[in-house]
């Protein structure tokens, strides 16, 4: 005991070691991403981290103004490439914002269903890989599956298993088959509760997994509004802040499920906020099944929605608009908005400038991860290198969207 | 106008303009509302006691997003744009400032530490100072990046471009070349909206000539000596011209036969060899390509 209580440590012999800097990332597993944290260290105790982000920058928002308003959706599958139908929906709410556009019920409807199918997936993902940053490799190949399973539903309701582009301005592209929608609610039946729950259940009492992540980057209320958090983060610091009941878009307002909040604010409540959730958006999912009305799933407005093909064969209008829809686009009246919604993330803006011409003037996208990964310094002083890992899996950060 | 679309819906406007607009007092220069969203444009210099008053003394707790608009053609041709929101109130406003590339912005870090990062941007983006800002570093763009892309003059493809060189085994930066222009359709109508001259219409905008060209003498009809002899020259007979008026050609001269082969002449081709004749005639294909009768298309 005498040698160890001495200042000489054995690996430094007796030489003084200063604080020094590391490098993690921008290639590293649990950086989710292209990320890249210079991290100054004392010890095994972070100091100060300075994320450096924008390795992924596509220049997303430019592309977009060098496009008409519907070649521009596409460009919103890849930002949260984990929910891209969330990301479509602030785009087309926002278009329909400033053409003051009515989105038929049915079209509604499918859209909140498939936010919240997205949500589960991006949930699915987000646990799994949190799970896994702390050390558990289970939970997260079953979550895969659900994960799979949600991207099945996705590519039989447009065609494409990720990127989607089914939300379209004044509706969705094609109506869900009958078959797809009872298939979504046995799925929400059976499989999610099962699968999820026994999941879960290896999770969230783990004694290892509570070691992690109780009181690790406690964030109190007032923090969590000053650095602008949002989504399951500010929820987590027990703020009962959820865009989809305080400001309802489409047909949020009729529904009604439960707003999870934590206690602590610390990663064990981010992550158990996002476990409810899931539970949340499956009640969701089940009334949209049961409450969905016949009818129309695009805008009866030619000038914004395209024809059917049949019409277009048969009816000259009907032609006509075809054309000038994929080839000039339509055009929205001169303005600015900024429309927010609730994105499994966070709060996902979209600031939209349009100057009356079929091109957006500016687009500005409001990532999610961009307050929270600025805030990743001032919650993991203090705390030990692993325990970045943690908080950064219980951020929920994509890069796709941090960057654009 | 009634509201028809499904946006979010945060609590109402109604008097929120009048209120905000006599609490900014003279830090305001314009308000007004458009499509559901309050717009308060403010002085530059006071952005940051027009923010703190609205943070402190109207519930606008949370600063969600700066972003900066160009507009080119104006003195001041920066917009940053700050998006509040009051999450006790249920509510959202857009404040705005205006700056150039020489006038910096007074920072906001001072409020809410997440402006930083958000700063940062329109600064990397745009080139807008920011006064105050102690860590004002680029941050989408990568390390030693020249310019701000994100202005209206920067061009979509920007100036370089990198690839990874097999000789120098590691990533060069060099000068965008693009095999082919970068295409940019015009789907614009002409008939609404489209900003550029249509062809011909320039010609109604043509302003009066001063001095009228008149054929009131011979010599100013350009009818002489040199041109009967110029009309008596010979040129390429009709059939071997494309002439534009039928029967004659066209004003090339008459070609000189040199009896001689061009030197980079290609050699002519061997003829077809001959075909078989077809046997039968072709077979009736109606029944192929019409559909039967009562039959699904």
């Amino acid at each position: 005991m005498a040698g160890l209580i001495q200042e000489s440590s054995p690996t430094t012999e007796g030489e003084a070691v200063s604080n020094y800097t590391i490098n993690f990332g921008p290639q590293h597993p649990a950086a989710h991403g292209v990320l890249r944290l210079v991290m100054e260290l004392d010890g095994e105790i972070i100091e100060r981290i300075d994320p450096h982000v924008g390795l992924l920058h596509r220049g997303t928002e430019k592309l977009i103004e060098h496009k008409t308003y519907l070649q521009a959706l596409p460009y919103f599958d890849r930002l949260d490439y984990c929910s891209p139908m969330c990301m479509e929906h602030s785009w087309v709410l926002a278009i329909e914002k400033l053409l003051n556009l009515e989105v038929p019920l049915r079209a509604q409807y499918l859209r909140v269903l498939f936010a919240e199918l997205t949500r589960i997936k991006n949930h699915m993902l987000n646990i799994g890989s949190h799970v896994m940053d702390v050390g558990a490799m289970t939970p997260n190949l079953w979550l895969f599956e659900l994960r799979e399973d949600c991207m099945n539903f996705y590519e039989r309701v447009s065609g494409a298993r990720m990127h989607a582009a089914w939300f379209r301005p004044g509706g969705v592209h094609e109506d869900a088959p009958l078959k797809l929608l009872a298939d979504i609610g046995d799925w929400v039946d059976k499989r999610l509760p099962e699968l999820f729950g026994d999941a879960m259940s290896l999770v969230v009492d783990n004694r290892i997994f509570k070691q992690r992540n109780v009181d690790i980057a406690v964030v109190s209320k007032e923090d969590a509004i000053r650095w602008g958090f949002s989504g399951p983060m500010i929820r987590a610091s027990g703020i009962p802040w959820d865009l989809r009941k305080s400001q309802p878009y489409d047909v949020y307002d009729r529904m009604d499920f439960e707003i999870p909040v934590g206690n602590n604010g610390d990663c064990y409540d981010r992550f158990m906020v996002r476990v409810k959730e899931v539970y949340e958006s499956a009640k969701i999912i089940k009334q949209c099944l049961a409450e969905m009305p016949e009818g129309p799933v695009q805008s009866t407005d030619g000038k914004v929605s395209p024809p059917k093909r049949g019409e277009m064969k048969q009816s000259m209008e009907a032609l006509i608009h075809h054309f000038k829809l994929y080839t000039e686009g339509f055009h929205v009246p001169a303005g600015e908005v900024y429309v927010a919604t609730e994105s499994p993330k966070g709060e996902f803006g979209v600031y939209l400038v349009s100057d009356g011409s079929n091109k957006p003037y500016r687009c500005k996208i409001r990532p999610t991860a961009f307050s929270h990964l600025q805030a990743m310094d001032f919650m993991s002083k203090g705390h030990m290198l692993p325990d970045a890992t943690a908080i950064l899996g219980a951020i929920d950060v994509v890069f796709g969207e941090c960057d654009r | 106008m009634t509201v028809v679309h499904s946006a979010p819906r945060f609590a109402s406007n109604e008097g929120v303009q009048a209120a905000l607009s006599t609490a900014l007092g003279d830090m305001l220069v314009e308000a007004h509302e458009e499509h559901g969203e309050i717009l308060l444009t403010v002085k530059r210099a006071r952005i940051e006691d027009a923010l703190r008053l609205l943070r402190d003394e109207h519930q606008y707790q949370q600063l969600m997003e700066i972003a900066g608009v160009d507009y080119p053609q104006r003195a001041e041709r920066f917009e940053v744009v700050y998006m509040l929101l009051s999450v006790t109130k249920n509510h959202r406003v857009m404040v705005k400032v205006t700056a150039s590339e020489k006038t910096p912005v007074p920072t906001v870090t001072t409020l809410w530490p997440n402006a930083g990062w958000l700063e940062r941007e329109v600064f990397d983006l745009y080139g807008v100072l920011f006064e105050g800002n102690t860590d004002l570093r680029r941050i989408l763009t990568d390390y030693g990046f020249e310019g701000h892309p994100f202005r209206k003059d920067f061009p979509l493809t920007g100036y370089i471009e990198l690839r990874y060189s097999e000789e120098e085994k590691r990533v060069v930066y060099e000068p965008v070349d693009l095999p082919q222009d970068l295409r940019r359709f015009d789907f614009m109508s002409p008939w609404e909206g489209a900003n550029y001259v249509l062809p011909g219409d320039e010609k109604a905008e043509t302003p009066p000539v001063d001095e009228v060209k008149t054929t009131e003498k011979k010599s100013e009809t350009g009818a002489g000596e040199t041109t009967n002899a110029k009309a008596a020259e010979k040129v390429a007979p009709a059939e071997r011209s494309s002439g534009s008026v039928a029967g004659q050609g066209d004003a090339n001269p008459a070609p000189v036969d040199t009896g001689q082969d061009e030197p980079d002449a290609p050699k002519p081709t061997e003829d077809r060899p001959d075909r078989k004749p077809r046997k039968e005639t072709a077979r009736d294909t109606s029944g192929a390509t019409e559909p039967e009768e009562n039959g699904e298309d």
